[in-house]
């Protein structure tokens, strides 16, 4: 064991952070009321220890890296954890770090005592949940991942039920559990297939097993199964507009930044590193299914009424492209195209990470809207941007970037997942050439309404006029909370200046699943992803050239209109009687989206009549996936369990004969 | 087969008398006589155990004949005792089934018993090896015990008469368990009894009785 640990130094140092993690998480139960102690030297550590997580990730992109392995003594006798470091584990421990530094921080001056589970309680799950998350990215074998995989459900699931006396937001959490565990028992079956007989828990084993196509496609179809249903895949998606919204903002960052990302890791371990090369309709699927997320999300996310049902539908459009994605790796790997999957991974692999960052940002935002003015519906709010000017910023940066806006880091992976989709003409599949372009016109599509629905959610929160009069006291973000929504903001930037960095990091993971990486650029401020004479784009460029324009038109006006400043009221249209309530609401600016795809929509509508002296307006959107599959399946469910239900009679003697007669049966069976 | 020896025919003569224990057990419906009955069990063990250990010359056995006789002849009679005394239970009421029809059962499940046991005789090698049939036997009327009784002192009892029962087993089959598994499971026992009393204490609390058909109203309906 020692020789093992000695020769893989970095595995043992992201142990260590681990356990660290653990360790800051216990230390939270000392006093477990004392939020000084807690705020400020507890959450602030695991803020550093995120920053070292991060750090061991970047060693994989090392020249002289290799792989490193080891067993652990810990496990069931004979059935060992094993762990191993390679370049797809560091990059999503990257992941895991930079964005888990940033609400580290802003966490440490969110939390408070008398919010639902004591703070102390609170630090030692959310530990407990980064630790297991950095321990799925470890895992080298089904066992420890399963242990990690079903740590990160049940913790998040207390991190849900934070304010657990509501009684929706028990509902909710049930909900989550319910379905990270039916996902969780995809993920077991897809394991018990993986090993095919061999009873061999190892990713390795696994690797070298030789399943049957049938067992293969199986296999497969489970962990999209299993993964999908963690990362919110229509329509396994029910749990992730309840539960993100009822978790206190940090959490809902990290579900929706954090664990989602973790399901696409699994995916991705899965479906590229652990089965071999399968048939196309694998990537055909999971393109189909990603490309029916990305729209079903972004469209819902239009006709929300609530900033984190609206965030959380926007992940789910996010995931949506994501997996599209993976989809066409699979197809390109499919066909030995291994330049086009090494493009389209890499477009998968910088999405998650810029949406971990700007996602985990705008939730972080709204928890400070939150505490700011107690209001989580967009009809509440407006006008914050005077009130709270730096939240307003930094979310300005996220929403820009998740919308797709070069130059920031979102526009980056969507054009690489573009560049991706319109390069393959060159698959030499006659029915996957005609459906793969349709996929590129979703994908725009649903970038467009991504912006749409941006657009929406910034301008009703921060622009305009308040909605409402207590708005007026809103205060704006404390210091922590500030500089952990600036890191976030800081590195969506960066990756948006600097793209060939994000293109080189992931270039190491590409190389390690599909054997090959993106084309590098001319220089390294450029990046040109296909060839040379083809498409390039320079993000540093874009950046001087916005500075450039703005400071040229800065400068001219400053120097030629000096003076001519004129304040007066603005044109009021003739109508001198305006009021807050006159602005656009987020109904009426999702209306139109509303009328476009109102089939997708089960919509419950109360219109006042003009004669109304108390005019009211009620609105209710349903989810028609939920209504026909989960509803009925509840019933039969429900009717099933009624039947067994007589097995509980309440009468102790009958609990017991039932031990006695299996006893007998099981003792006739032996004989 | 070879003429049984006299220490042979003793064993023999004492889980015949472990039987008839757990058949009066069943019976008897006055906690007291039960708490008797109880150490007289444990007792027969001891000597069982030890007459083992002599013949077998096995000393881990006089550690395990020393552990029952100090726990289930000393210590648990007496904790029980205690709580019968505290919670002022002097008797049983009648039990679920009544003790014919229970007897029948019973003999029932001896027979199962012997029947179950008679291949695995075959095999075992100790020198008490027909034994084995009384054991299961023992072990199945003290779960009928459990199962038959209203009240949940008299199931404690009926637990660690069960227990006694897999301890013989253990005893004529394989000359005993390991040293650590005799010792956990001691203890466990031990602790189980500490829970259970606890548990008297807030079931008459709240029932005002010791009768178990009251826990059926916990049922959610």
């Amino acid at each position: 064991m020692n020789e093992l640990a000695a020769a893989s130094p970095t595995v043992t140092a992201a142990l260590g952070l681990v356990l660290a993690w653990l360790l800051v998480g216990g230390l939270g139960l000392v006093r477990p009321n004392k939020t000084g102690w807690i705020a400020h030297v507890l959450f602030p550590l695991g803020a550093v220890i995120a920053l070292g997580v991060a750090a061991i990730g970047t060693t994989t992109w090392l020249p002289a890296f290799v792989t490193q392995q080891m067993v652990l003594p810990l496990g069931l006798p004979d059935l060992p954890f094993h762990v191993r470091l390679d370049a797809l584990s560091g990059f999503f421990l990257v992941l895991l770090g930079v964005a888990g530094t940033g609400i580290s921080i802003f966490s440490a001056g969110y939390f408070r005592a008398g919010e639902g589970t004591a703070p102390g309680l609170l630090c030692l799950q959310y530990h407990v949940f980064l630790a297991s998350m950095a321990m799925v990215t470890l895992a080298d074998d089904a066992y420890l991942f399963m242990v990690a995989w079903e740590t990160m459900a049940l913790s998040s699931y207390f991190l849900v039920t934070t304010q657990h006396r509501l009684p929706e937001i028990r509902r909710a959490g049930f909900l989550y559990l319910l379905m990270a565990h039916v996902g969780a028992l995809g993920i077991l079956l897809c394991f018990g297939v993986l090993h095919g007989g061999s009873w061999s828990m190892t990713f390795d084993a696994m690797r070298a097993g030789t399943l049957t196509p049938f067992w293969m496609s199986m296999a497969f179809l489970l962990a999209l199964f299993g993964f999908g249903a963690k990362a919110g895949l229509v329509p396994l998606h029910v749990w992730l507009p309840e539960a993100h919204p009822a978790a206190p903002s940090p959490v809902s960052a990290m579900m929706s930044g954090l664990m989602l990302k973790t399901a696409i890791y699994g995916l991705l371990r899965v479906g590229l590193d652990v089965l071999p090369i399968g048939p196309w309709w694998w990537g055909t699927l999971t393109l189909a299914l990603g490309l029916g997320t990305a729209l079903y999300g972004v469209v819902f996310a239009a006709v929300q009424t609530d900033m984190k049902r609206l965030l959380a539908y926007s992940s789910i459009e996010n995931i949506g492209l994501i997996m599209a994605g993976i989809g066409l790796v699979l197809i390109c790997r499919c066909f030995d195209m291994h330049v086009l999957a090494a493009l389209a991974l890499a477009a998968v692999l910088i999405h998650s990470f810029n949406h971990a960052l700007f996602k985990s940002l705008l939730f972080l935002a709204t928890g400070s809207v939150m505490h700011a003015t107690g209001e989580r519906s967009l009809g509440k709010l407006g006008g914050l941007i005077r009130r709270m000017p730096w939240v307003a910023a930094f979310a300005l940066v996220g929403a820009l970037a998740i919308a797709g806006l070069p130059p920031l880091n979102g526009f980056i992976s969507e054009w690489l997942l573009l560049q991706a989709f319109l390069q393959t003409p060159h698959i030499p599949h006659a029915f996957l050439n005609m459906i793969v372009p349709l996929g590129a016109a979703v994908v725009s599509l649903a970038a467009a309404l991504a912006g749409y629905v941006m657009v929406k959610f910034y301008g009703v929160i921060f622009l305009g006029q308040h909605r409402e009069n207590t708005l007026v006291t809103a205060h704006d973000a404390s210091g922590l909370e500030r500089i952990g929504l600036a890191w976030l903001a800081l590195v969506c930037i960066l990756i948006g200046a600097f793209p060939q960095i994000a293109l080189d990091a992931v270039g190491h993971v590409t190389q390690l699943l599909v054997g090959a990486a993106a084309q590098r650029g001319p220089s390294w401020w450029w990046i040109t992803p296909v060839a040379t004479h083809q498409v390039s784009y320079s993000g540093l460029w874009f950046w001087m050239g916005l500075l450039v324009v703005t400071g040229v038109t800065f400068i001219f006006v400053r120097r030629f209109y000096r003076g001519r400043v004129r304040r007066t009221a603005a044109w009021d249209c003739g109508y001198p009687w305006q009021t807050p309530r006159m602005q656009d609401s987020a109904e009426g600016f999702g209306q139109p989206i509303r009328h476009l795809f109102g089939p997708i929509f089960k919509i419950e509508r109360e219109l006042p009549r003009p004669s109304d002296a108390a005019p009211r307006y009620r609105i209710q959107i349903d989810d028609r996936v939920w209504l026909a599959c989960y509803q009925p399946l509840g019933r039969v469910l429900q009717r099933v369990t009624e039947n067994l239900a007589v097995l509980q009679g309440g009468r102790l003697a009958v609990y017991l004969l039932y031990s006695f007669l299996t006893l007998i049966v099981l003792l006739v069976c032996v004989l | 087969m070879p003429a049984p020896t006299f220490a042979t025919q003793v064993l023999q003569t004492l889980a015949g008398a472990l039987l008839l224990i757990a058949f009066a057990m069943l019976a008897e419906r006055r906690s007291r006589r039960l708490v008797t009955l109880l150490i007289w069990q444990g007792a027969v063990l001891v000597t069982s155990t030890l007459l083992v250990a002599v013949t077998a010359h096995l000393s881990h056995l006089f550690f395990s004949a020393m552990l029952t006789l100090v726990l289930k002849v000393g210590v648990l009679p007496w904790i029980l005792l205690r709580l019968m005394h505290r919670l002022g239970i002097e008797r049983d009421n009648e039990p679920l089934v009544n003790v014919p029809t229970l007897m029948l059962v019973g003999l029932g499940a001896v027979i199962f018993a012997f029947g179950l046991a008679q291949p695995i005789t075959a095999l075992a090698t100790t020198v008490i090896r027909q034994t084995l049939g009384i054991a299961l036997a023992v072990i199945l009327l003290a779960l009928l015990m459990i199962l038959a009784r209203r009240k949940a002192f008299t199931q404690v009892i009926g637990f660690l008469a069960l227990e006694n029962g897999l301890f013989f087993a253990a005893t004529t089959t394989t000359y005993g368990m390991p040293m650590v598994v005799e010792l956990g499971i001691a203890l466990d026992v031990l602790v189980g009894v500490f829970i259970f009393g606890v548990f008297f204490f807030h079931i008459r609390e709240q029932f005002d009785s010791l009768d178990l058909h009251h826990l059926e109203s916990l049922k959610e309906d």
